[in-house]
């Protein structure tokens, strides 16, 4: 609304002309402060190759990393060297490609032909059935099964291993059934909660939505005011009558809005192509993310501020990334590491931003349980873009 | 080599275009090009932006590749052996791409380097070249830290390492002080002279252009006029006068006066205190006279002026006389820039037809002071007043009713320091509403730093500045509505068009809805972007992004209008357009501070400060800082007092 | 003409002397590109070496003891002797749920109210709640509960349990005797830090170097250098030659840290190493430089960069996923990555030996990689301006 059409111009100044005043001052506000984001947007998204860069690359990365991130095993080539020629082995074997996580391979003759098949990679692990094995099991010996497995890749070989014990336990069971014996057993039920087929694409895909957004906003904030700088356009900017919380507002809420975008597509993926059920409700995840993009932005400007140049902002986001994500529990759990570092990971907004979307996405968890991460998230994001602004202008030369 | 003539450059119908991606379509860069440049001569290569030099001379250098046409640089054929031209060959391009992050020293060693030169040669060429650029002190800084006009000496001096067949200069003076420019145009004549060098230079200053043996002209991808400057000034014989203002009225105004006898009159520039003035008819004051005798003064009244309308109206067809009101008018021999404007503003009349691309295209517009106009009020009505008597009176009102005022731009004291450079030391000085203030100095002199302090962008080290009547570091956000800023570098969103970033810089300056559209409309006008308003900014050629810079820091009226060397590698035409405008704001009460390295441009203003290592060492009109120096032109008066500080300090 | 040729040859030295000491000194002087080039790598050693672990070592457990008789007691007794179990005992499903839910234990066992009477009729049941959301980690404590309780029940009332792997019964079993090649402690170490060579070469190599040609044609200082006597191989090998001795820096940190504290073995030769990956960076810094010169702009360059070498070397090269799990298509453009090959020849050579199946074909990969990377960059450098 024009200011110039308010019908009191004639009105002595008093209380009311102190509340348009107030009212002049938010409108000019938010006419200030939309003309800065329209410019910010327009500055992103005008360039095709910089479109392109920004939404092509989040969709071919969830798809592939959706399908290359898993620790399930399918297909793992193995090979045999069954000395023993019975149907007890057979069966053993029978069982163990039932599985669907095995595939056999090819047979070897003799002890010297183990080492080629596993060196040169034909095959994962190599199972080597005894002379005696159904003459021992007969006689209620123990027979040993001999695996030799490739451990160059340390999860596979234990993922691996774990498979074949429990294939191998059935088999006992099974054998000990059909033998007659009554012993007293015990069982273990397990349950997985969440994640009822314990898939690592279940578990990764969530974590995606947050991390995939992270890497562009953060080097997009990171630009920002770097290449105004190197540009000299941020001198223009600062003689305007924007005041710095402006100028952060305006620099973060296009990215914070691409980032919110590049979320949406991961998720629209997870849901449906992977076809991982949504546990959650949009409200809560929205929160989260909105929480997590803002924290991630306040950190990119904060780089922007402080750099020189394009170059420095592009190589000093990318130091903190690397550790940000490695610290995250996105491909290796939190859990896992020495306390210092998860001490460390504690003022990481990614470790923040995967807990909310894989709590929100497969535990369905609602505003309560996820208030462990919003807050810390909210702190980051409040902390560092007051800072940004104040680098605005305070920058030393 | 199909001939074994002795040109350093030869072109045979050469024709170059560009696609433009973002603007979707094909522009001229040259048309038919036919060109022999002697060797062992002195070429000087001029024409208005978007004319095609820098083309050309990236042709000869071999790092583009003409659409048709042959190229030949010192007998080869650069098309097919760029390398070898390379090699014989040195080029100063226009951005010249200092490494930021290498010392002085460093960046002249990696191109000695690059050119082979032994180390016995380098010692003494080094000495001489660092003294020419007056880098002796700097050798160790990063070029990076050098202030801008020093870094175009550097990159002249990694040019000069060597003494190569043929020199290719693309503007080597661009915000270059005039003692610099001075000491590099006799470096470049020595080696001429001494070392038989052949040098191509294309140049946005006329008076450097007058010193070469040949001047080719170009417009719009052709070639005007070539040849010696002498044969180029023959042109403009007859048209030139110089006439001397009344006392206390400032030559500008004069100058706008002629200028807007836009029929009569081609082009008028203040000058040493006097308007000099180029009519479109030949002879016409003295037509209205009988003798032609130089230097006689001639009375131009009433009467007589009337006479010399007559002698107008049988060359012009238009009516009118000279709006000189009774001033004595002199012939004065013509200088290039006269022949420059004559023969661009004749071309002007041929090609007004035949169409020429948006983005290259420059001007054409009539002058804007009419539409400048509109914005303010009270001085249209000056100048549409009768052209006799009221020139004496008129002057009395603006500014002396101003002077009564307190200052807008009041600096007291100031002082910034880097660490222990002092930039800018115990400054003092007072700028009054409605006054052109211009701020003069050597590269490096600390007139960028006493900018950046006004406007808010660095803080003082100490004193005491306040502009328009706040120090805008610690004001409020709203204080800085009152002013506009247009900074040395083309400083605009380059990836939005004209229209989005004037968008941006009105809501920036809280302007909305219909108020937006109506400003931005009025200053498209005003400045004659309408041509380009939905192209890519960054594509405009350099008139056009200049007055781009200037609209959008006049969106929001301001009070007060900081310019930072606005006219740094303009053309004659680019500068006159300029500073008519800059006329009209004056005018009609905006406070005009500038910087600017054309000594002719002070002329201009109503105050000139020339600043040198920080310290002020004149402060005054353009008359008495004239006097001060004890020359006849500014030029002249800048160097002397320049050096003379200099020799003080030194002593 | 020997005099021509020898003259030839101490132009483009003096040149690539003068080119290289210009590149070497805007690296040293940008101490972002020491941070990328040196600092990063020395700190993803250190959190991969010690911090990043695929092992899942502590489980916080709640243990729900339904039935109080000391059977049952007896039976979950191996989990307070593993090193890898927290536990805590609550009294209700519910006050377990509760911990679940908030994150405070990785799993829940029950031990039902029935499990006495049930276990001696040879039926004996425990539940185990996971939390499956990280799959990986639920197995591995499905495989810890497993062998805890194998383990501890084996003195006490060795005949009531009848786990999967280790049980000595009258009927016959089969019992799995394992043996782990090349990483007998099957420590995620082992694997992850010969990777982080492939990871540090690809950072040095293609991100750092993707900017460099790009910076100089967004600052505008290639104009005045095509116009020397200079050729455009020169300006490629002057770019080359700094970030090549940064990355065989990283590489040769990784390498001693490797050896000295974490003790990967090294069982094939060592030349070889070094040889795979001079090819390997050379292909990497081809590939940076191509990108750079065709992109010219900096920002799409590192992003390019990003996207085409770092994170498919991260997750589509076999360093965190093996590529024997993925589907076809991923594998097949995982396959088509030289730090696929990397990999596996510097796994290999670390932890297996010289094997010269692979390390010849790998070899031959990278060979044609580093050429192949480097041509193109070759002949997108060229002295135009457009």
């Amino acid at each position: 609304m024009n200011p110039r059409e308010f019908p009191l111009p004639d009105e002595p100044r008093g209380r009311s002309s102190a509340l348009i005043d107030h009212l002049e001052g938010a409108r000019l506000f938010f006419v200030r402060l939309a003309a800065l984001i329209r410019k910010e947007a327009l500055a992103i998204l005008a360039d095709r190759s910089s479109r392109t860069i920004l939404f092509l690359p989040v969709l071919m990365q969830s798809l592939l990393f959706g399908y290359a991130a898993t620790y399930d095993l399918s297909h793992v080539p193995y090979a045999v060297m069954d000395q023993s020629h019975s149907a007890l082995s057979v069966r053993l074997l029978a069982h163990l490609d039932g599985t669907g996580f095995f595939r056999r391979v090819t047979d070897v003759e003799a002890e010297s032909d183990i080492a080629p098949v596993i060196d040169s990679q034909r095959a994962l692990m190599v199972i080597t059935v005894p002379r005696r094995f159904e003459q021992g099991l007969a006689a209620g010996e123990s027979v040993p099964l001999q695996v030799i497995l490739d451990a160059r890749n340390s999860t596979t070989a234990s993922t691996a291993l774990a498979h074949l014990a429990a294939v191998v336990g059935d088999f006992n069971q099974e054998l000990a059934r059909s033998q007659g014996a009554r012993q007293p057993a015990l069982s273990l039920e397990t349950r997985a909660w969440f994640n009822p087929n314990r898939e690592t694409r279940w578990n990764f895909m969530p974590a995606l939505i947050a991390s995939l957004s992270m890497l562009q906003t953060l080097l997009l904030t990171a630009l920002s005011v770097a290449r105004e700088r190197e540009q000299g356009t941020f001198d223009q900017l600062l003689v305007t009558p924007l005041s710095p919380v402006q100028i952060m507002l305006g620099k973060s809420l296009p990215p914070v809005m691409i980032g919110l975008i590049q979320s949406t597509l991961v998720f629209l993926i997870t849901v449906y192509w992977f076809q991982i059920p949504f546990a959650g409700t949009l409200p809560v995840l929205y929160a989260g993310l909105t929480a997590f993009v803002l924290a991630g932005v306040g950190i990119g400007l904060v780089v922007s501020a402080l750099a020189a140049t394009m170059q420095q902002a592009m190589l000093y986001t990318f130091v903190l990334l690397m550790p940000m994500m490695l610290l995250s529990g996105l491909s290796t759990p939190i859990s896992s590491m020495p306390e210092i570092l998860q001490t460390a990971t504690l003022i990481n907004p990614l470790r923040y931003g995967i807990d909310v979307a894989r709590r929100v996405y497969l535990e369905g968890a609602g505003f309560g349980d996820i208030a462990g991460d919003l807050l810390p998230l909210l702190v980051i994001a409040l902390l560092t873009l007051p800072m940004a602004a104040w680098l605005f202008r305070h920058r030393l030369a | 080599m199909s001939s074994p003539a002795p040109a350093v450059l030869r072109c045979e119908r050469v024709r170059r275009t560009f696609w433009l991606a973002e603007a979707r379509h094909r522009v001229i860069a040259l048309v038919d090009i036919n060109l022999q440049i002697a060797r062992g001569s002195l070429t000087a290569l001029v024409g208005p932006d978007g004319a095609g030099k820098t083309t050309l001379l990236r042709l000869a250098a071999g790092l583009l590749q003409p659409d048709a046409g042959s190229i030949e640089v010192l007998g080869i054929d650069v098309v097919r052996e760029p390398q070898s031209v390379q090699d014989r060959i040195s080029y100063m391009p226009q951005r010249f791409g200092l490494y930021e992050d290498l010392s002085v020293q460093e960046n002249l060693d990696l191109y000695a380097d690059l050119h082979g030169i032994a180390r016995e040669v380098r010692v003494p060429r080094y000495a001489r070249l660092l003294e020419m650029t007056d880098l002796n002190k700097f050798t160790t800084r990063l070029a990076g830290q050098l202030s801008g006009g020093m870094k175009q000496k550097l990159g002249l001096a990694c040019t000069l390492v060597r003494s190569p067949e043929l020199l290719l200069l693309d503007e080597p003076t661009v915000g270059v002080d005039p003692l610099s420019r001075r000491e590099l145009w006799q470096i470049i004549a020595q080696l001429v002279e001494e070392e038989h060098l052949s040098v191509i230079v294309s140049t946005a200053y006329l008076d450097e252009a007058e010193r070469c043996a040949e001047v080719v002209l170009l417009r719009a991808g052709r070639i005007l006029a070539n040849g010696p400057p002498v044969s180029l000034r023959a042109q403009a014989a007859g048209r030139c006068y110089r006439v001397t203002p009344p006392p206390g009225v400032p030559a500008r105004q004069l100058q706008t006066r002629l200028l807007d006898a836009h029929d009569l009159v081609l082009d008028a520039v203040p000058q040493s205190g006097e308007v000099w003035f180029m009519t479109r008819a030949e002879g016409a004051v003295a037509a209205a006279e009988s003798g032609r005798e130089h230097g006689r003064s001639k009375e131009a009244d009433e009467s007589n002026a009337a006479s010399g309308a007559g002698a107008a109206n049988a060359a012009g067809g238009t009516s009118n006389r000279l709006p000189l009101g009774g001033l004595t008018v002199h012939e004065r021999a013509p200088r290039l820039e006269d022949a420059f404007m004559l023969l661009i503003d004749r071309d002007e009349g041929v090609s007004q037809a035949s169409h020429l691309p948006a983005l290259s295209r420059d001007r054409g517009n009539p002058p804007q002071a009419a539409a400048l106009r509109g914005s303010r009020e009270p001085h249209s009505h000056e100048l549409s007043h009768g052209p006799s008597g009221d020139l004496n009176t008129a002057r009395a009102d603006p500014m002396n009713a101003r002077s009564e005022e307190a200052p807008v731009i009041e600096v007291h004291d100031l002082v910034r320091r880097f660490g222990d450079f002092v930039a800018v030391a115990n400054t003092t000085f007072s700028v009054r509403r409605g006054e052109v203030f211009g701020l003069l100095g050597p590269n490096g002199a600390g007139k960028t730093t006493t900018f950046r302090m006004l406007c808010g962008l660095l803080p003082a080290t100490s004193g005491s500045l306040r502009v328009a009547g706040v120090d805008l570091r610690h004001a409020r956000a709203e204080a800085r509505a009152r002013i506009g800023y247009v900074a040395q570098k083309f400083a605009l969103y380059g990836n939005l068009s004209v229209r989005e970033n004037l968008r941006f810089f009105a809501g920036a300056y809280g302007l909305s809805g219909e108020q937006s559209r109506e400003r931005i409309d009025t200053v498209v006008e005003q400045f004659g972007l309408a041509a380009v308003v939905s192209g890519p900014s960054g594509l405009l050629a350099g008139g056009y992004r200049q007055r781009l810079a200037m609209a959008a820091a006049l969106l929001h009226e301001p009070q007060i209008l900081f310019l930072d060397e606005p006219t740094s590698g303009a053309d004659p035409l680019a500068r006159r357009e300029f500073w008519r405008r800059i006329t009209a704001l004056a005018q009609a009460g905006t406070t005009v501070v500038i910087t600017t390295h054309f000594m002719e441009e002070a002329e201009y203003c109503d105050r000139i400060l020339i600043q040198d290592a920080g310290e002020v060492l004149a402060l005054g009109t353009p008359q008495e800082v004239r006097s001060l120096g004890g020359q006849g032109d500014m030029d002249g008066a800048f160097i002397h007092i320049v050096e003379q500080a200099r020799g003080g300090r030194a002593a | 003409m020997s005099d021509q040729a020898s003259g030839a040859v101490r132009g483009f030295c003096q040149r690539l002397l003068a080119l290289t000491r210009k590149e070497t000194r805007q690296l040293l002087r940008d101490r972002s590109n020491l941070a990328i080039g040196l600092a990063l790598p020395a700190l993803l050693i250190l959190l991969f070496g010690y911090g990043i672990s695929l092992d899942v070592n502590h489980v916080s457990i709640a243990v729900v003891i339904e039935d109080a008789s000391p059977g049952a007691r007896d039976t979950i007794a191996g989990l307070r002797l593993s090193r890898y179990f927290t536990q805590q005992d609550v009294y209700s499903m519910r006050a377990a749920e509760t911990l679940m839910e908030a994150h405070a234990v990785q799993a829940v066992l029950r031990v039902p109210g029935d499990f006495s009477g049930s276990l001696a009729s040879g039926q004996g049941r425990l539940q185990l709640i996971v939390n499956g959301s990280d799959a990986t980690t639920a197995r591995i404590i499905e495989g810890y509960v497993q062998s805890a309780l194998a383990r501890g029940s084996g003195p006490i009332n060795k005949p009531t349990l009848r786990a999967a792997t280790s049980t000595a019964l009258p009927s016959g079993t089969v019992r799995l005797e394992e043996r782990l090649w090349f990483n007998e402690a099957n420590t995620s170490t082992w694997y992850l830090v010969p990777g982080l060579i492939v990871l540090i070469m690809t950072l040095v190599g293609t991100f750092l170097t993707s900017m460099v040609v790009a910076r100089e044609w967004e600052r505008g200082t290639l104009e005045a250098l095509f116009v020397t006597p200079v050729r455009p191989t020169e300006i490629l090998l002057a770019k080359t030659i700094p970030y090549f001795v940064v990355g065989m820096i990283g590489f040769a940190m990784t390498i001693a840290a490797a050896r000295l504290l974490f003790h990967v073995p090294m069982l094939g030769s060592a030349a070889l190493l070094l040889f795979a990956s001079v090819l390997y960076l050379l292909a990497s810094l081809g590939m940076g430089l191509w990108i750079s010169a065709l992109t010219k702009n900096q920002f799409i360059a590192s992003q390019t960069a990003l996207l085409t070498s770092f994170m498919p070397a991260l997750m589509l090269s076999g360093f965190l996923f093996d590529l024997n799990n993925v589907p076809v298509v991923v594998r097949f453009i995982g396959e088509l990555l030289p730090a696929t090959h990397f990999l596996e020849l510097i796994k290999t050579l670390m932890l297996a030996g010289t094997i010269k199946s692979i390390v010849l074909t790998d070899c031959a990969i990278l060979i044609g990689y580093a050429v192949l990377f480097i041509g193109l960059a070759r002949l997108a450098t060229r002295k135009r301006l457009a």
